[in-house]
């Protein structure tokens, strides 16, 4: 089995975010860049497939710059068994980013192609199924698994008030959530390893994009919040505030 | 003339109050250039007994489309009856709302009709004709504001952001045979957990039980908080407790879990970790119930209590129970 695997570089979540002076980027300095933890969960899962399996290929595909290298060589040493770099600056487009991932899979015999739900900074929740559809494959979105049987993938999604056991037949796309299992971390070994595995290069076919970034700002920051009191005996206040003042109930 | 629509959820037979936001949101958008509201009403047989409440919201037209197929969210369906009828009409703008259903849907639909999707608006804002799109970005901790240079532009709307606005109106109703195709997503099985409790991304009120709850089996007084606001409320929780295995992810706020907007967002025994605070910081009223006063939670909380969970949440909640009933 053919599992590909579409990550991104992300700012960690825990970077404080700082936008430069030219008001539509982040201050870089001085932020580390991981990988973006939903698309890990897609590593991890698409690693169990394969060692359940017994056989198979598993390969990390990004769209990014140079330095998304670093993050391609994360998953090799996590297991994957090599990866692929399209060349490109990926922006806020996501139609775009999709294009290019789906022109470099169209041909390439996945039997499973697997994303993050989200990328942890455009936030978008969308490439997974647009290359779902532009690949005519049927997609499976915020799955906490994915299990393969007779040619079929099968995932459980959370969905309110319940989970829902869904299912379609291979080739498929399926984007990946937080589930039962916590994603490896890389072994000395695997990280030696991955530096001999191999990564190919090529430019991305990414088009300008048709979401322009006006400004980046940061949020509004909330008002100076108050202590209304200490224990149980500071309810009753804190009742009257949010019926008079705040109005919510 | 400008037109914008409205795709209207519903579910088991009532109109979600997103449907009442995103026709509402239309309407403005659509006024603000003088232009029609329309919103796409999808379902089973019986599904056009609630395009009167849409216009109620701002629709000038409610187009309805009923197969068997559409009865229940199902990909494939619903994105083709969506796409082929945009297709065909032509809106400046598209509206979806971003609950878990809009969420799936809203980017099948883009890549069929090949345009961009601006997800989770928190604000849309038009400036003669061009249209002014601000979303979270980085969970949270930055805002984008984009423009969508593309017809129709697509966009999904953060739940509980956009006020609905009930006037008097009445709809011109307009059915359609909609194009479904086929579905190779199959529904195998569903699993009931807890029984039609509200989402936590949807819902107005938010209840978030952090470490600090000491255990599952505790959550007793949470549940009894969010009954006390009477089916408004939902629980959240922190990634702490998700990891613990204590609460299902579904209820997960914050950067890898779910973004939420509530008016009111209550906070027991969570510390206010920035990945947290990413996932709850447009609430309209956040209230801080901690033991620790120097816990983080407490800068962003309009509303903080010191103090024991184990003491004040039930005290709290016969407040809300004798002041809502
Ligand atoms: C990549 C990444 C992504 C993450 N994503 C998320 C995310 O999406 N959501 C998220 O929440 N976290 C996330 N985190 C984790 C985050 O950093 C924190 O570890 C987590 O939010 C802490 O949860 P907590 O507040 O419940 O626990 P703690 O930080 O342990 O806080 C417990 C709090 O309870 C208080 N307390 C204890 N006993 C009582 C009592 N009896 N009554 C009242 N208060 C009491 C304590 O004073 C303390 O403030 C992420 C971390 C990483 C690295
Ligand atoms: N530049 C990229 N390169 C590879 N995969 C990506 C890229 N951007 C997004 N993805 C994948 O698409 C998922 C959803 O991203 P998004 O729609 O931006 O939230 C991510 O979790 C990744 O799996």
């Amino acid at each position: 089995m053919k599992i590909y695997v579409c990550i991104k570089r992300v700012p960690d979540t825990a970077a404080r975010i700082r936008i430069a002076s030219d008001g539509v980027s982040i201050d870089a300095a001085g932020v580390k860049y991981i990988i973006s933890p939903y698309d890990e969960f897609a590593i991890e899962a698409a690693l169990r497939l394969k060692e359940k399996q017994g056989e198979g290929e598993v390969v990390a595909v990004t769209v990014g710059s140079a330095a998304a290298a670093e993050q391609l060589r994360g998953a090799l040493a996590m297991g994957a068994d090599r990866a692929i770099l399209l060349k490109g600056e990926p922006g806020w487009d996501g139609l775009e980013t999709a294009r290019a991932l789906a022109a470099a899979l169209r041909d390439a015999g996945a039997d499973l192609i697997l994303f993050g739900m989200k990328a942890v900074d455009s936030d978008q929740q969308q490439v997974g199924p647009m290359v779902g559809e532009m690949l005519d494959l049927p997609c499976i979105t915020v799955a906490a698994d994915v299990e393969v049987e007779d040619g079929i993938a099968l995932c459980h999604r959370e969905v309110e008030g319940g989970v829902e056991v869904l299912e379609a037949p291979l080739p498929a796309v399926v984007t990946m959530t937080k589930g039962a299992i916590e994603p490896r971390y890389a072994s000395l070994k695997g990280i030696m390893a991955a530096k001999k595995k191999p990564l190919e290069e090529k430019d991305a076919q990414l088009g300008a994009g048709r979401i322009r970034l006006e400004k980046l700002s940061l949020p509004a920051d909330r008002k100076e919040g108050r202590v209304v009191g200490e224990g149980p005996d500071a309810v009753a206040e804190l009742v009257r505030l949010l019926r008079e003042e705040a109005k919510v109930i | 003339m400008a037109t914008v629509l409205a795709i209207a959820e519903q579910r088991d037979g009532s109109l979600r109050r997103v449907a009442h936001e995103t026709v509402t949101a239309a309407r403005t958008l659509a006024e603000s250039v003088g232009g029609e509201t329309h919103a796409l009403l999808l379902g089973g047989a019986g599904v056009e007994s609630l395009a009167p409440e849409l216009g109620r919201f701002g629709a000038d037209t409610v187009h309805v489309g009923t197969a068997d197929v559409l009865a229940d969210y199902q990909p494939d369906a619903w994105a083709s009856a969506v796409a082929s009828f945009v297709k065909e009409h032509g809106f400046d703008t598209v509206l979806f709302a971003a609950t878990s259903t809009g969420r799936d849907l809203a980017p099948r639909v883009a890549a069929r009709l090949d345009v961009p999707l601006a997800s989770d608006a928190v604000e849309l804002e038009t400036e003669d004709r061009a249209l002014r799109i601000t979303r979270p970005v980085y969970a949270g901790k930055a805002m984008a504001t984009v423009v969508v240079d593309a017809e129709p532009r697509l966009v999904s709307l953060r739940p509980n952001v956009f006020t609905p606005i009930e006037r008097a109106g009445a709809a011109t109703v307009s059915s359609f045979q909609p194009v479904t195709g086929e579905s190779r997503v199959r529904l195998r099985e569903r699993q009931q957990a807890t029984g039609g409790q509200l989402d936590v991304g949807e819902a107005t009120i938010v209840i978030s039980g952090g470490r600090g709850m000491q255990g599952p089996e505790r959550w007793q007084i949470l549940e009894e908080l969010r009954d006390a606001f009477g089916g408004r409320a939902a629980l959240g929780a922190s990634r702490a407790v998700v990891d613990a295995g204590w609460r299902p992810h579904a209820e997960q706020v914050g950067q890898t879990g779910k973004t939420v907007a509530p008016a009111l967002y209550i906070a027991v025994g969570i510390s206010g970790a920035i990945q947290h605070l990413a996932g709850m910081r447009t609430a309209g009223t956040i209230v801080a119930i901690n033991k620790d006063p120097d816990a983080p939670i407490f800068k962003v909380a309009d509303y903080g209590i010191v103090g024991d969970a184990f003491e004040v949440v039930p005290k709290l909640a016969e407040a809300i129970r004798a002041h809502v009933t």
